[in-house]
């Protein structure tokens, strides 16, 4: 069986290290200190050599990310911690942040001194209170330690909107605005946050720093595969055993992870799983054996997301599946680009129809149609992040799909783990008039 | 100065552009009336310099400002995929019966809101409830009784 391997929760299994002092114990701020010893091009030198890429979903490389910040910016130069966390499936940066605070703030520190940067902005996501409690309690403690000589951090809570986790969405909300994606070019690392120079990074990309300079980015880059390197705290969940983080080398199987949270649950059997996170095109049961890494997830046309598995067993309706996930991306439009804000909506619709058993054949295509037609249309990827998954379903289980029609109802007849799950649209609404109290 | 609104300047001091401060501000509004009432957008548009329909289309954006009253306490049933997969919908049913409201409602004697939620990202764990903003982890439908008495007593 595949064993843990934990950097970035390193040393959390035996010790409470929300406390400075017991990170300082297991090592914890030794790098920063090494780090402030450095030029800000030998820690740029270390991440590339790491081939360290990013942990929220675009995996985009860190070192060569960092690197685009202009070197003399006559403006300030900003970090902006990515803490948003709220892609479906996705729960780990919330671990990290309870568990491992220090860490962040160290890998915070090291990346702002390899950006010249003096001032830092941690984005939280609003729902995250406790994790907002504790990251406040520990950056109190480096504070009055003299950590941060001179660096700003500031902690900003979110207020509830998926959006925000888009880098300029993100953004427009630290500016006090609604959280509306920007066009790029320009982008953040030339103008950023206040239109000034912004490195943007996920909050485990960042507590993966500090392990990288203990080890050495040559040395990190020995664990994974090539292609992806270092380890990912995998988020587990669906029908399973025990769900949970599980932090891993990269290039593990999907059938690895599962069988480390105890395989299936209940006896049933695996139909399909979803990898990267609800914005991803989904997997059947006869492909957990591809590894968990970005080159063999592309293979089978798919993605590593934010480190997601989702086991989904044979009692799942995949029209239920595609109706509750496109309508979590038609809540969270943010509505500016109009194929995103109308194609989820029709998306929905069309998806009732077939799960009603009131839609004819013709409509099947017309979802994938919407779904093209969404694909690659808008500022930001939200509207893909619908399009993809649900294509991928009717593409990989599309005699269900046709069952629905072909039966004029759900053939799984009410038996379904999806029946009747409740999506919250209603209730909030992006339309302030529907929610003007009367 | 109001004490409300120098501790909104506190926090505005902290950003490069006090705009920025409109978030926090909403936040700090909606602990001290529960909800945002049109005084709360009206005392941080002052504070900030902004128009109270300003603030009022930043608050709309957001799933967590109320727009209007809520009870004293907010449950919040996660109902996205994971959650689902594993039987959200009976812990979500559990509490409408126990309540007596629909989600979405209010108690009649205003102490409780029951809404459902997009992903709280507690997934390995659902499913995820969280009261009045503290998550609780692998909640059961049989769990829910308790943790109404428990609302209901305190
Ligand atoms: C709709 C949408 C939601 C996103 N949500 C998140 C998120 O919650 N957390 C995150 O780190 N990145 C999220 N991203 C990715 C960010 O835009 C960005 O790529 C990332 O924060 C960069 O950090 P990294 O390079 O360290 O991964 C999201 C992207 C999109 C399009």
């Amino acid at each position: 069986m595949a064993e843990l391997l934990q950097l970035v929760l390193a040393g959390a299994d035996e010790r409470d290290l929300t406390k400075l002092a017991s990170y300082r114990e297991v090592g914890g701020y030794v790098q920063l200190a090494r780090a402030r010893g450095l030029t800000a091009q030998a820690i740029l030198d270390e991440l590339n050599a790491s081939n360290l890429r990013g942990r929220g979903g675009a995996f985009f490389a860190t070192g060569r990310k960092a690197g685009f910040i202009p070197k003399d910016s006559p403006q300030p130069v900003y970090l902006a911690v990515n803490a948003d966390e709220s892609e479906p499936g996705t729960f780990k940066d919330r671990e990290i942040m309870a568990r491992v605070p220090h860490r962040l703030i160290e890998g915070c520190l090291i990346l702002a001194h390899a950006i010249s940067s003096k001032s830092v902005f941690i984005y939280i996501r609003g729902e995250y209170l406790v994790e907002f409690e504790i990251l406040r309690a520990a950056l109190d403690e480096a504070r009055e330690a003299d950590l941060l000589e001179g660096v700003t951090i500031v902690l900003h809570r979110g207020a509830g909107a998926y959006i925000c986790g888009e880098e300029t969405a993100l953004l427009e909300s630290l500016e006090g605005k609604r959280g509306m994606p920007r066009s790029k070019p320009p982008f953040p690392a030339i103008s950023g946050l206040y239109a000034a120079p912004t490195l943007i990074n996920n909050v485990e990309t960042i507590a993966t720093v500090p392990p990288i300079l203990e080890l050495g980015g040559a040395e990190f880059a020995r664990i994974g595969t090539p292609d992806s390197t270092g380890t990912r705290v995998f988020c587990l969940s669906g029908n399973v055993v025990r769900g949970g983080n599980y932090e891993l080398p990269m290039g593990i199987t999907i059938r690895e992870l599962i069988d480390l949270g105890g395989g299936v649950a209940d006896g049933r059997e695996l139909k399909a799983v979803i990898p990267g996170g609800s914005s991803f095109p989904i997997l059947t049961a006869d492909q957990i054996d591809t590894p968990l890494s970005h080159d063999a997830l592309a293979e089978v046309g798919t993605f590593l997301g934010s480190g997601v598995v989702i086991a989904i067993d044979d009692r799942c309706c995949m029209v239920q599946l595609a109706l509750r996930v496109a309508q979590f991306y038609m809540h969270e439009s943010c509505g500016k680009c109009t194929p995103c804000r109308e194609g989820t909506r029709w998306m929905v619709q069309i998806l009732e129809a077939v799960e009603a058993g009131r839609a004819s054949q013709g409509e099947l295509d017309l979802l994938l149609s919407v779904c093209d037609r969404i694909l690659g249309k808008c500022l930001c990827p939200l509207g893909d992040a619908a399009a993809m998954p649900v294509a991928s379903y009717v593409d990989k289980f599309r005699d269900e799909f046709q069952a629905h029609v072909d039966q004029g109802g759900c053939p799984l007849a009410g038996e379904s783990s999806l029946e009747d799950l409740f999506a919250p649209v209603d209730q909030h609404s992006h339309d302030p008039v529907a929610r003007v109290p009367a | 100065m109001s004490s409300f609104a120098s501790e909104v300047r506190a926090i505005a001091a902290r950003y490069p552009d006090s705009q920025s401060a409109v978030l926090p501000a909403l936040h700090l509004a909606q602990e001290q009336y529960g909800w945002l009432p049109p005084e709360a957008f009206a005392e941080v548009a002052d504070a900030l310099e902004l128009s109270p329909a300003y603030c009022r289309s930043v608050a709309s954006f957001y799933d967590m400002y109320h727009l209007r009253p809520v009870g004293r306490h907010l449950v919040e049933v996660c109902t996205n995929i994971c959650c689902g997969l594993v039987g959200a919908q009976g812990v979500l049913s559990a509490f409408e019966s126990e309540l007596g409201v629909r989600a979405g409602e209010t108690t009649p004697d205003g102490e409780v809101t029951l809404r459902a939620a997009e992903c709280l990202g507690g997934c390995g764990w659902p499913t995820i409830v969280a009261v009045d903003h503290r998550y609780r982890q692998s909640v059961r439908a049989e769990d829910v009784e308790a943790i109404v008495a428990e609302l209901r007593g305190g």
